[in-house]
């Protein structure tokens, strides 16, 4: 079973549309039980990055998410999602974050934000997320982005004005700042390789 | 490569029901929102927008059902226009499965509604949509509503200005006196817009030749919109995104 982790923001029924393509089963849900005992967890997120925090925390998915890591079991954030896993957002102000990835979110240095529509990613190498899927495109929404490598992980680049960080894949932890959900095949594609990976 | 220039196209809705002529090879029943979407995504369309022109409450709620049933099935970005007065009716949308909302009217009328929203789902659900002409605004181009017929008062500009403020993801900037005339988009509109804005510009209303979408690029837009042209086949999306990336624009095919 794959768990969707509500906590108020992202567009869970288009996630998890997306997400049943696999054939695996998916639930909405904050519990967290259920969340600790699912194959893998999805952690969606769109708008400010100190909102979707504080939201999260007050469902209880920070713990969540650190126990899940901390028991090596897989989590995939989705745009804010992947942002929020980070340590540090400086978006309004900034706000600190659930701190599984090391590393800051800053705003995209590019005459015009946010980032919208269609790019591609070149993945890194040993990506299993993107396998059969590199230099492919994906659909963004974000003004804000990771910009350095994280160590000892898969990172894949995107460019906007500066490269980003579009995707990483660290352990059981993997992100992406696009939308695989709205990203058509390609995007079915990318959650097929994750769910095969639980 | 870069960030793709997208091409969009826009299907009118009410009552759950595409309307206004769309005549599409191949297509079983000329109303059906999903059958559309899909041979639209299919062929090549970077996002999608049903603009809801129901006449109705009544009508309105079954566009919500409609955006369920395209989103069950369509896995690229849908916008929802039409309509649009409170935060509870771009909940209702969102919930539906529509990941963007454009508003127009509600927003000149109430220029608040735009950060309520902004507030509570992001900047990047709103698209500001301007329907603009020329006029005697201190730019030459002044805002309209009820589809062009009256005039708001307003300098578009001013009012782009104001808006993007108050948080804005996009602009959808129609032409009203470009509209439907299929000689080019408002050239001059577009890169005044562009130099006083920082936000994606999506330009629309008069688009005949194919050549029409490469001068709307370079005068700066960031994606296309495009209506009767798609519906009528005098071109598909992916010939105008053949002749782009010819030209060598960046597109996604």
């Amino acid at each position: 079973m794959i768990a969707i982790l509500d906590y108020g923001s992202g567009n869970l029924r288009s996630a998890q549309r997306a997400f049943e393509l696999t054939g695996i089963k998916t639930v909405i849900t904050s519990d967290p039980k259920l969340c600790a005992d699912s194959d893998g967890l999805v952690v969606p997120g769109v708008g400010a990055y100190g909102a979707c925090m504080k939201q999260l925390v007050d469902v209880g998915g920070k713990e969540i998410i650190l126990n899940r890591v901390a028991a090596g079991k897989p989590v995939i954030g989705i745009c804010v999602g992947l942002q929020i896993l980070f340590e540090q957002g400086r978006e309004k102000g900034g706000a600190s974050g659930v701190g599984v990835l090391p590393g800051e979110v800053s705003e995209l240095k590019s005459e015009i934000l946010p980032h919208i529509g269609w790019n591609t990613v070149s993945a890194g190498k040993g990506t299993k997320l993107f396998e059969g899927l590199d230099g492919a495109s994906f659909y963004f929404v974000h003004s804000y982005a990771v910009k350095k490598a994280v160590p000892d992980a898969v990172n894949s680049w995107t460019e906007y004005g500066e490269e980003f960080l579009s995707a990483v894949e660290r352990g059981p932890v993997s992100a992406v700042q696009f939308h695989p959900e709205k990203s058509g095949a390609n995007g079915a594609r990318l959650i097929s390789n994750w769910a095969k990976s639980l | 490569m870069t960030l793709a220039k997208r091409i969009i196209p826009c299907l009118d809705v009410a009552n759950g029901r595409v309307v206004k002529g769309v005549n599409f090879q191949n297509l079983v029943d000329a109303g059906d929102p999903v059958e559309l979407a899909k041979l639209y995504g299919d062929a090549g369309a970077d996002e999608l927008t049903f603009l809801d022109i129901s006449a109705s409450v009544e009508e309105r709620s079954t566009t919500l059902e409609m955006v369920a049933r395209t989103a069950e099935q369509v896995f690229i970005p849908l916008t929802v226009g039409g309509g649009i007065r409170s935060v509870d009716d771009v909940d209702a949308l969102l919930r539906a499965g529509a990941d963007k909302v454009s508003i127009n009217t509600a927003a000149i009328n109430r220029p608040e509604l735009i950060s309520e929203i902004s507030d509570r789902f992001g900047d990047q659900v709103l698209v500001l949509s301007v329907d603009a002409r020329r006029g005697k605004t201190p730019s030459g181009f002044e805002v309209t509503t009820h589809g062009g017929r009256q005039g708001a008062g307003l300098d578009a500009l001013v009012w782009i200005e104001d808006a993007t403020a108050r948080g804005v993801g996009e602009i959808l900037l129609n032409s009203m006196d470009a509209d439907g005339t299929r000689e080019g988009f408002d050239i001059e509109m577009i890169t005044q817009v562009r130099s006083r804005t920082r936000v994606p510009l999506i330009a629309s209303g008069g688009a005949g030749k194919l050549g029409d979408f490469a001068l709307a690029l370079d005068a700066g837009a960031d994606a296309l919109l495009a209506a009767s042209v798609f519906h009528f086949g005098t071109f598909t999306i992916h010939d105008v995104k053949e002749f782009l990336n010819k030209k060598g624009y960046s597109v996604r095919l």
